[in-house]
């Protein structure tokens, strides 16, 4: 196998007016490495300045967003047997958020974004003292494809309604919406619906099924978000 | 820059998550985490977490604290796990309770599932009788630690809790014998910040990345460990380090016990069920000492697998239990074999070997988290420490699965609770002058280094030879190898250097400083577990097979010492009901 090039774009704002992409050629590679195990070849042996986030690399921590080959993954969890290695790779920071430097992104409006949506139970009548709420093994296999959401931001920062609107909720927000909306144990159902039935709530998603295609939890987040569409448009007001 | 908090969290993985819900709402808190708190390793944990609630079978605490405390191999305090088995039950509903997604059985409450090393007696009127599995581990898929980590961390919003996400801590501020609060560095600019509080707690997790093969994520670099070593304050029990039988070939990632909870199986090179011959009567689902022990000894016998890689390997089988219940139960764990290694594990067995995983030692405390200060069981005013960082001790010499997120929900709240009774009548007292000089010069130092090594050089070689010399099998003559590499590795840390300059975001930076804390955390584990010369739960000596309960009953605590050999004292184990047995199942 000959080298694995590798196109980063750069950005240190304490050197550079605008990012800018940086080639590198690496020698020591596999198929079965990950693109994560690639940028510390790179950081480790080649240039130590370059700077990503990362930390359980298998996929649960979701710190490694980024853009790859034009699609946002988790860098931990695609090897480079599953891309093309024939061209070079392409890395990006994930779009449409504020880039510190490199693959790091401010993600403060991200999380600001899941505040909002009140992501905790809301339940005002007391828990039995010394037992748990009952709930049907249904009902709770309802939540899990929501819960499974690590907060990478991948499919927020997917989505074009998101890229011509800083101020639209986003997927990851809404899923977690749906997260306790749809909770048998949760009572704030009409308080949630209210706080993403807004101009820059859920309306702003037009079903492009970008975040699907980036989510690496394989959640199909659009279908979470018809749900709600259609709890909302049939409530009584 | 200084800030002035009530008490000041470090980590915000599920213990520091825990305690900071619990600290009353009249005194100002704040939780450090070099991570985004969702990004906490114990998002990672995968099977379970226990407590005898009789959901499926009838069960007692009192079975879960005799199970513990045989998996400890009678290293745990049995004062502090009763209280945390006993715990253990309101704990579970409590998680529910704050919004936790558990799996759930038919009548609609919580789902227990079996684990390694937990039991009951066969028959219950002869409660030391022969024991049988029971199904003790209440699970949400095999999501567990990620699901509750989220719980945890949306409670924490909801109680408006100040977090400052990517700070690294980077001392720990103790003037007079009394803890004055800490000094981080914010991340993205280098910017150095002092805390004062009345109360610290430590909450910062393991240190797993001092070995090669680890299920521990990267940021698992016993930062909180090395402070508290470095401030002059013990380590307990740093010789007992658990690797979990079923990491992932090459690349450690968890396989989850509940894998084979669930009905998995563990095959060598000959399809044998190998276990049949090391523990007869609970098979696969012995504690995780044993069942990497055996793995290790089927590789020597020639039974592994060799790998492309070089590494042995043997074989975790769960084929049998059908598309279903895979799909349903360990979605998670099989989607990491497809994805890492390719393997579909409905129809084929996933190679797995043992995996540096858990660290059962660590800041020493009381069963309230109030940090000790030597072996005679002082107290550091205003210090605090809880979860995988803290040694009880709960675990002793080997950790059962599923005791790990039980900790942290007790004693985080414990110290929690502690903190907030101590905070009624504590004050701020005056910051020591020039608190942030240690860190401005190491700061300083590392920006203008020129020194021909490098921390990946230092880090790789640190991280092998802990893998080969203390590892699941140690002698006298390897880890006197690996005292000596130690020093060596730290004196040539002396002449480390990073190529990145620069204040912002510099992980470079980081790094340089997270290896100096793996240094010294496995001086203290090498150096505890050369003096320990016996064969105990997790720590097997193979120069001294059996357990020497007459010499070694008792907790290392391991005192920093400038010549590079520390102290080592110890303490005893407090036995309550249980009286040392033969360690067999």
């Amino acid at each position: 196998m000959g080298n694995l090039n590798v196109s980063i774009l750069r950005y240190n704002p304490e050197k550079d007016d605008k990012p800018y992409y940086q080639d590198f050629s690496i020698s020591e590679w596999s198929n079965d490495m990950r693109v994560l195990d690639i940028l510390h070849e790179i950081k480790w042996k080649h240039d130590g300045t370059l700077t990503f986030r990362r930390s359980c690399a298998h996929g649960i921590c979701g710190s490694d967003g980024m853009k790859i080959n034009g699609k946002n993954r988790l860098a931990c969890s695609l090897l480079l047997g599953d891309i093309n290695t024939n061209k070079p790779i392409v890395i990006e920071p994930l779009p449409s958020l504020p880039i510190i430097k490199d693959l790091v992104v401010d993600m403060s409006s991200f999380f600001l974004k899941y505040e909002v949506v009140k992501p905790y139970l809301i339940n005002t009548t007391p828990p039995p003292s010394d037992s748990e709420r009952l709930q049907t093994n249904e009902d709770a296999e309802k939540l899990f494809e929501s819960a499974k959401c690590i907060l990478c931001a991948c499919c927020t920062t997917s989505c074009p309604s998101t890229w011509t609107n800083e101020n639209y909720i986003g997927p990851a927000a809404l899923l977690k919406t749906y997260r306790f909306a749809y909770d048998t144990r949760d009572d704030a159902q009409d308080e949630r619906l209210d706080i993403i039935d807004t101009p820059d709530g859920i309306w702003r998603c037009h079903t492009i099924f970008n975040c699907i295609e980036a989510c690496p939890k394989e959640i199909n987040i659009t279908w979470h978000i018809s749900q709600l569409k259609k709890k909302i448009s049939t409530r009584e007001i | 820059m200084i800030h002035k908090f009530d008490v000041v969290i470090i980590g915000a993985g599920g213990a520091g998550l825990r305690a900071a819900v619990e600290i009353p709402k009249e005194f100002s808190c704040a939780v450090i985490s070099k991570v985004f708190p969702p990004r906490s390793h114990t998002g990672t944990a995968q099977g379970g977490v226990c407590a005898a609630l009789s959901n499926m079978e009838d069960d007692t605490w009192e079975n879960h604290a005799f199970d513990t405390v045989k998996g400890s191999d009678y290293l745990g305090d049995q004062d502090c796990i009763e209280v945390m088995c006993k715990d253990a039950i309101r704990a579970i509903i409590e998680l529910e309770h704050m919004g936790m997604p558990f799996s759930r059985n038919a009548e609609g409450k919580i789902a227990q599932r079996n684990f390694g090393g937990h039991t009951k007696p066969a028959d219950m009127s002869d409660p030391y009788g022969k024991r049988i599995p029971v199904k003790r581990s209440c699970y949400s898929a095999d999501r567990t630690g990620h699901v509750m980590l989220q719980t945890l961390y949306e409670n924490s919003i909801k109680n408006q809790v100040n977090f400052f996400s990517e700070f690294f801590v980077t001392d720990l501020i103790i003037d007079d014998g009394v803890s004055k609060g800490v000094v981080a560095i914010d991340i993205r600019t280098s910017e150095i910040h002092i805390f004062h509080a009345k109360a610290v707690m430590f909450a910062t997790g393991g240190n797993g990345r001092v070995f090669r093969i680890t299920s521990n994520a990267h940021v698992g670099t016993g930062d909180g460990f090395a402070l508290v070593y470095k401030s002059g304050l013990p380590l307990e029990d740093m010789e007992f380090y658990q690797f979990h039988p079923t990491g992932l070939w090459k690349l450690g990632i968890l396989v989850s016990e509940a894998a084979r909870g669930e009905g998995g199986i563990l095959l060598n090179k000959d399809k044998e069920r190998f276990m049949v011959r090391y523990a007869p009567t609970v098979m696969d689902l012995a504690p995780r000492d044993m069942v990497s022990r055996a793995i290790i000894s089927e590789i020597r016998a020639g039974k592994g697998i060799r790998g492309s890689d070089g590494t042995d390997y043997v074989y975790l089988d769960v084929s049998h239990l059908g598309k279903k219940v895979i799909d349903e139960k360990l979605p998670e764990i099989t989607g990491f074999a497809r994805t890492y290694l390719g393997v579909e594990p409905t129809k084929e067995p996933i190679p797995i070997q043992p995996t540096a995983h858990y660290a059962m030692g660590g800041i020493p405390t009381n069963v309230n988290c109030e940090v000790l200060k030597n072996e005679t069981g002082e107290i550091v005013a205003g210090l605090y420490a809880a979860g995988e960082c803290a040694c009880v001790s709960v675990h002793g010499a080997n950790r059962l699965g599923t005791n790990s997120l039980l900790d942290l929900v007790v004693f985080g709240r414990r110290g929690g609770k502690r903190i907030g009774e101590f905070l009624k009548t504590a004050s701020f007292t005056e910051l020591p002058k020039n608190a942030d000089e240690k860190t401005k010069e190491l700061i300083s130092k590392l920006l203008n280094s020129t020194g021909k090594e490098t921390v990946v050089g230092i880090r790789t070689e640190l991280q092998q030879t802990m893998m080969d010399d203390c590892g699941v099998f140690r002698t006298e003559e390897l880890l006197g190898k690996m005292v000596s590499k130690i020093s060596e590795l730290k004196e040539r840390y002396k002449d480390v250097h990073i190529q990145d300059k620069g204040y912002v975001f510099n992980t470079d930076l980081i790094e340089a400083i997270e290896l100096d804390n793996l240094l010294d955390t496995a001086e203290a584990m090498v150096h505890s577990a050369y003096e320990r010369k016996e064969s105990r739960g997790a720590h097997t000596r193979e120069d001294f097979p059996n357990r020497d309960d007459a010499n070694f009953m008792k907790h290392t605590f391991a005192f920093k010492n400038e010549t590079g050999k520390p102290n080592l004292k110890y303490k005893p184990v407090t036995v309550t009901r249980y009286k040392p047995m033969e360690r067999k199942y």
